[in-house]
């Protein structure tokens, strides 16, 4: 019996060690050597020691945070609702359904939809409002990072909301409690788990959203993803594109670490 | 779970057979190899026409592949997986593919047609008497403009994009070098500075532009100014014939003073299998007619002097697209930076990309 339970292991080992071990290793590795292959420290010392890599860091962080507050505001009471209707697993399939196009093709979309001649300009001309630049801007390079990344929100704070026993609230509202007091008491705080999980989803590929800040924002807005893509191409300097990984994944650590379940225990 | 075991034997089984029907398909197409040309070309950089006519004339079979970016070839052609037979990369990627020894020296008996190419673009510093390469098509760095809304008079010089009015318009090329080579240029330096000083200065001058970047893209730029979504871009020659053809409201001036002369160029990896297709080829492409009929298609400025008869005057009395050996004597081929400084130059660019006041 043991004998097959691990040759049913065997391809999540190798999947494992060949797309999750193997990767971060080298990218550790490619790190610590620069452009002839000798090992340093320089391309960390470079990135903590110049502003212009804080400097990016900070605006991905700020970029990523932005967009992930602007989502969970229209997630958290769009999942509030969705469970409230009557037919919710369809609504719930018309918010996913989105994400069953590329990518590549709904940035398109919207550079026409944001063009000077675009859908949007032409609406707000019916108003007499002149056509803006809007594509290449902050306003555009937020509202199509926040269309994308809404589904990834919306799923885990429905299943957390979902998985409240309505009479949890029945009984809130027994005890005297006010609507307010219900929803931050009790609600809130039993979705939390949800909100968490919704914004590691959102906040970690936010950080290097490196094909957005090109198509719309014009290479106006610029991430860390925009100078790994450099490194990689055009100086071919590996050393320095992986250093910018690292600290990326190091991110992804941290973020993991502040919303983990483990201080989901304490209430 | 014996089911699971002659799954697991069957799945490896196939794995097996599949190799052996690579091995076998790798020798098949290894014994017709003299009859195959590898060529690695740019997208859409040679009348298909061409090739049609090529394959009928010669018997070759010729399998054309693509890339976006001379560094995406550059790693491709080291890499060696497929042995390609003909590419064509840029000036300063042939000093960098020399360098690194990848390249094979041309013999010029088996290229008759060499003869055809203008002496002035023939023996150029990034190729001293061709050793390696063969010019194919050139062009220049300049700006586009739209007359619906600009004068040719407003893009005299590159410092004439610091105009105020032009705040959030202009659309510039996605190149370090590029960039900062319109700072380099508006202050009469060299494209190719290794002066720290002219490239902080540069750096400087070049802030203040930043307001008047609507966007720093690419290939894009093409549709938003045949579109009108934008009405002035800094661009290459060659891609802005092919937003001209799009609207006949564009125009493509070459600023007084220095700007960037490109070139791209035929050459022979070292690791080609099939160097006497290569040489065919390449002798194929400098034939006046063939070079005439590839340039109409293209749009981009030849080298081939012969050919000029063949087309249309439009096209090579146009001083934009073909100016004169005096105004090409101010121009400034890319030189291989080296890895020091092309990462200066990429560290300012980023770092103009993130300014903002």
């Amino acid at each position: 019996m043991k004998k097959y339970n691990t040759l049913l292991a065997v391809p999540y080992f190798l999947w494992l060690l060949f797309f999750v071990l193997a990767p971060v290793v080298l990218v550790i590795g490619y790190s610590f050597f620069d452009q002839s292959g000798h090992f340093t420290l320089a391309n960390y010392a470079e990135y903590f020691g110049s502003g212009k890599y804080l400097l990016m860091t900070f605006n991905s962080v700020w970029y990523a945070f932005l967009i992930t507050l602007i989502t969970l505001l229209i997630s958290y009471p769009t999942a509030y609702f969705l469970t409230k209707l009557k037919h919710k697993d369809l609504w719930l399939l018309l918010i996913i359904l989105p994400t069953w196009i590329n990518l590549l093709l709904k940035a398109y979309a919207f550079i026409g939809i944001f063009g000077v001649h675009g859908g949007l300009n032409s609406f707000l001309g019916f108003f007499g409002i002149l056509p803006k630049q809007l594509l290449f801007t902050d306003f555009s390079f937020l509202i199509v990072a926040v269309y994308i990344q809404l589904p990834f929100m919306i799923i885990p704070l429905f299943n957390a909301l979902e998985e409240l026993p309505p009479s949890f609230i029945a009984a809130s509202k027994d005890l005297g409690a006010s609507s307010t007091q219900t929803f931050f008491k009790v609600v809130f705080p039993l979705s939390l788990n949800g909100v968490k999980s919704g914004v590691q989803a959102v906040f970690i590929p936010s950080l290097s959203l490196f094909m957005l800040t090109r198509l719309i924002g014009g290479n106006r807005v610029i991430t860390l993803g925009t100078a790994i893509e450099e490194h990689f191409m055009v100086t071919q300097n590996w050393g320095k594109g992986a250093t910018i990984g690292v600290v990326l994944i190091i991110a992804m650590v941290i973020v993991m670490l502040f919303t983990g379940e483990k201080k989901a225990g304490g209430k | 779970m014996k089911k699971l075991r002659s799954l697991l034997i069957g799945i490896l089984l196939i794995i097996g057979l599949l190799f052996l029907g690579t091995v076998w398909l790798e020798r098949s197409t290894g014994m017709s190899d003299a009859k195959v040309l590898n060529i690695y070309n740019w997208g859409d950089y040679i009348d298909p026409k061409l090739i049609t006519k090529f394959e009928k004339q010669t018997g070759y079979k010729v399998n054309y592949e693509t890339f976006d970016s001379n560094e995406a070839m550059l790693t491709k052609i080291k890499q060696g997986g497929t042995s390609y037979d003909i590419a064509v990369p840029s000036d300063y990627m042939i000093q960098k593919m020399k360098k690194e020894h990848l390249l094979l020296k041309l013999d010029h008996s088996k290229l008759p047609n060499l003869k055809n190419i203008d002496p002035q673009f023939m023996d150029l510093a990034f190729d001293q008497h061709n050793e390696y390469s063969v010019p194919y098509f050139w062009g220049t760095l300049g700006i586009i403009y739209n007359d619906k809304f600009y004068q040719a008079s407003q893009f005299k010089t590159w410092n004439d994009l610091w105009d105020p009015q032009l705040k959030n318009k202009i659309m510039f090329i996605d190149g370090a070098r590029e960039f900062m080579g319109i700072g380099l240029a508006s202050m009469g330096r060299s494209l190719n500075s290794k002066n720290d000083a002219d490239l902080d200065r540069a750096y400087n001058k070049l802030k203040a532009l930043t307001p008047n970047a609507k966007a720093i893209v690419s290939d894009e730029i093409k549709t938003y100014m045949a579109n009108e979504e934008s009405s002035v871009a800094v661009t290459f020659s060659g891609e802005a014939a092919d937003m001209m053809e799009k609207n006949s409201h564009l125009h493509y001036v070459i600023p007084e003073g220095g700007t960037n002369l490109w070139f791209d160029n035929l050459v022979i990896p070292k690791t080609a299998k099939n160097k006497q297709g290569a040489y065919e080829f390449i002798n194929f492409m400098l034939d006046p007619k063939n070079a005439a009929q590839n340039t109409e298609y293209i749009g981009y400025s030849t080298p081939n002097k012969a050919a000029l008869k063949y087309l249309p005057k439009a096209i090579t009395s146009n001083k934009e697209f073909y100016p004169s050996a005096a105004r090409i004597k101010q121009m400034e081929i890319y030189e291989d930076l080296g890895p020091k400084y092309l990462e200066k130059y990429n560290d300012l660019f980023l770092e103009l990309k993130m300014y903002r006041n």
